[in-house]
């Protein structure tokens, strides 16, 4: 492996401050389970079962998106982390850095998973699991049902078309977007390439083109909550689930073009001083009841991966998780770019987000 | 009678004692550590890293370059100039009556209530106080409802997600801030400067405009660069308020970091933006010193 003299400097200068920004962060103890999450894992309703039923701590740290939660664990020692939650198509990354451990299979509850959401291109690598698909959805229309006819929305021409011009707001994460630009020009997510660059621009101007703002996770649900806009581009249950009781107007569709399933995965880290317990607690997350915990979040709700997840009856009735084999049946991978194509898409996204 | 009094100055040519040459530096060695490890060091290692391939790990320049010939990320510097200069001329021209009035209008014994009301917002988050912006300017907020619930407009406008929004938001904040260092300037100039001028026959207004505006100049221009540091470097605000119709230069920045991790073309960008910040020091360096008048 070649050795660059900027990069040994910087992983110096790195390291030099990344014990004590772990110990600041989390206040972590040798017997704690340290684990890199999303906002979904920090629920307390989530956690505290585990905790107390194994008498251990949970230290959690927040990130968003796979580069900034690798890079955590880049500017920390090994062994600091225990669990990591990533997207499972990102799975692969974590795998080449040489940062995850094999999942043992036979004591993963695999065979209850819904079978469209293991994600085994992702979550497999050289014949090996190291990701398990632990809460799934979709990027879609998310919309409020009273203020837009629901037949418009099982179509994506309705994004562009003027009946909604300016009561639309995109999600602002370019793969799951650009995905969706995909399906609404017939293309299939899973095999977008760089000549697929320019249609795709021209599509996502004219979603810009009809929208009022691009927002982040909090920002477009607030949008959409509160009549801001009433169609959100990129949305799904994970925006309209969890407000069903303040605002059963709002819903979401699967349209004829498709939709963009969305997986997030568990993985345990090689270096990780505490196997044992990552695999516990990979497990409770995983049983119907850490499933369901997790389903319904209070940061965010989803699907659970796990078919017997012990999610009550209203539960599973907004979270329309009878109807999930037709949906699963007309989803598409999220777009699994290379790192140059990634770099392409995302610099594509930022001239849509520059358009006037 | 002060300690100078009682000691013979020192004289020509004899050495001072050790301890006094070496208590400048005991007193000034905690700054200078803290600038050495938090900005100093960081720093050096953002350059490093802003030379760095983030495929690979080798030396290059296309960190830099990438920002010369891709048309948004140059509009997302045009579009951080021109907020923030937007930001900082109205955020003056609302701060300085402001401050006069505070200074000159209001009683002494009040002045110090007054000044603690004015800083009011800063006593809120950050966030919150942006997020609150939101839904005043939102379609159903507060602004909307009383233009189209008193006729003035049939249909609500577009206030939230848009560059006014962005600007509002950090209007709201930097009038205070800059509020508070013209009215230090002021307070410190002394009455004798318009007594003068009004003896040498100048009405209030030619008063304000060849003496008082002068002489406030170092005050304003404090203020205003630290208006207009603080605001290019701001991501919260744009990030809430303006919707994302436009992306300002800490988006751009932030935006290389979520999912791909490029830290070096973030690490170019932030040193591209310094760059500007510095240009701007030393544009108005002569203004930027307070002294009293």
């Amino acid at each position: 492996m070649t050795s660059y003299p900027l990069s040994i400097l910087k992983t110096h200068l790195r390291a030099a401050t990344a014990a004590a920004a772990l110990l600041l962060a989390t206040g972590a103890r040798a017997a704690d389970l340290n684990a890199l999450i999303w906002c979904d894992h920090a629920d307390p309703a989530l956690l505290q079962p585990f905790q107390e039923a194994n008498g251990v701590k949970v230290n959690v740290k927040e990130f968003e998106g796979t580069g900034a939660g690798l890079a955590i664990v880049e500017q920390s020692q090994p062994g600091d982390w225990d669990v990591m939650v990533i997207d499972s198509i990102d799975v692969p990354r974590g795998v080449e850095k040489g940062l995850f451990e094999p999942l043992p299979e036979d004591k993963l509850p695999l065979a209850d998973l819904f079978p469209q959401v293991k994600m085994d291109g992702s979550t497999v690598v050289g014949g090996k699991r190291y990701g398990i698909t632990e809460k799934f959805g979709y990027n879609t229309i998310g919309y409020n049902k009273t203020k837009v006819d629901p037949a418009d929305m099982q179509s994506m021409a309705a994004l562009t078309g003027d009946k909604y011009k300016g009561k639309v707001a995109i999600y602002d994460y370019y793969l799951p977007v650009i995905g969706m630009a995909a399906l609404a020009i017939g293309k299939k997510t899973a095999e977008l390439t760089e000549a697929d660059l320019p249609a795709l621009k021209d599509e996502l101007l004219k979603m810009k083109a009809n929208a009022k703002l691009v927002g982040e996770v909090t920002a477009s649900q607030t949008a959409l909550a509160t009549g801001e806009v009433d169609i959100l581009v990129g949305g799904g249950e994970w925006v309209t689930a969890g407000l069903a009781k303040e605002n059963p107007a709002l819903d979401f569709s699967i349209p004829k073009e498709g939709a963009v399933l969305w997986s997030q995965s568990l993985a345990m880290f090689k270096d990780s001083k505490n196997k044992d317990m990552a695999l516990k607690f990979i497990q409770y997350i995983m049983s119907p009841e850490g499933q369901a915990r997790l389903a319904t979040s209070s940061c965010y709700w989803g699907m659970p991966a796990n078919t017997k997840a012990a999610l009550t009856d209203d539960q599973k009735k907004v979270l329309r998780f009878d109807e999930q084999p037709g949906f699963l049946a007309r989803a598409q991978a999220y777009p699994a770019p290379n790192a140059d194509l990634d770099k392409k898409m995302q610099d594509m996204w930022t001239e849509m987000l520059q358009a006037k | 009678m002060n300690s100078a009094g009682n000691n013979p100055p020192p004289r020509a040519g004899r050495a001072l004692p050790r301890a006094s040459s070496a208590l400048p530096w005991a007193l000034v060695t905690p700054a200078l550590g803290w600038t050495l490890l938090f900005f100093v060091l960081p720093f050096i290692a953002m350059g490093f890293s802003s030379l760095t391939a983030h495929e690979g790990g080798g030396f290059t320049l296309s960190n830099y370059s990438q920002f010369f010939t891709n048309p948004s990320y140059w509009q997302a510097m045009v579009n951080s100039l021109q907020v923030t200069a937007i930001v900082t001329v109205i955020s003056v021209l609302l701060a300085y009556p402001f401050a006069w009035i505070l200074a000159e209008q209001v009683p002494e014994r009040w002045q110090r209530l007054a000044l603690m009301l004015a800083v009011l917002p800063f006593w809120t988050s950050y966030v919150v106080r942006s997020y609150s912006w939101l839904l005043v300017l939102a379609q159903n907020g507060v602004i909307n409802r009383a233009l189209t619930g008193s006729g003035l407009f049939a249909e609500p406008l577009q206030l939230a997600n848009t560059r006014f929004a962005t600007v509002t938001g950090f209007v709201h904040f930097f009038v205070m801030l800059l509020t508070l260092t013209i009215f230090a300037n002021l307070k410190q100039l002394s009455p004798s400067y318009r007594k003068a001028a009004a003896d040498l026959g100048a009405g209030p207004v030619r008063t304000f405009l060849h003496v008082v505006l002068p002489l406030t100049l170092p005050g304003i221009m404090v203020g205003a660069f630290l208006t207009f540091v603080l605001c290019i470097g701001d991501y919260i605000t744009p990030q809430i308020l303006g919707g994302n119709n436009e992306l300002l230069m800490p988006q751009l920045v932030m935006m290389q970091i979520g999912r791909r991790g490029d830290f070096p073309l973030a690490s170019a960008l932030s040193i591209i933006l310094m760059a500007v910040v510095t240009i701007a020091y030393f544009a108005c360096a002569r203004w930027l010193k307070i002294e009293r008048a």
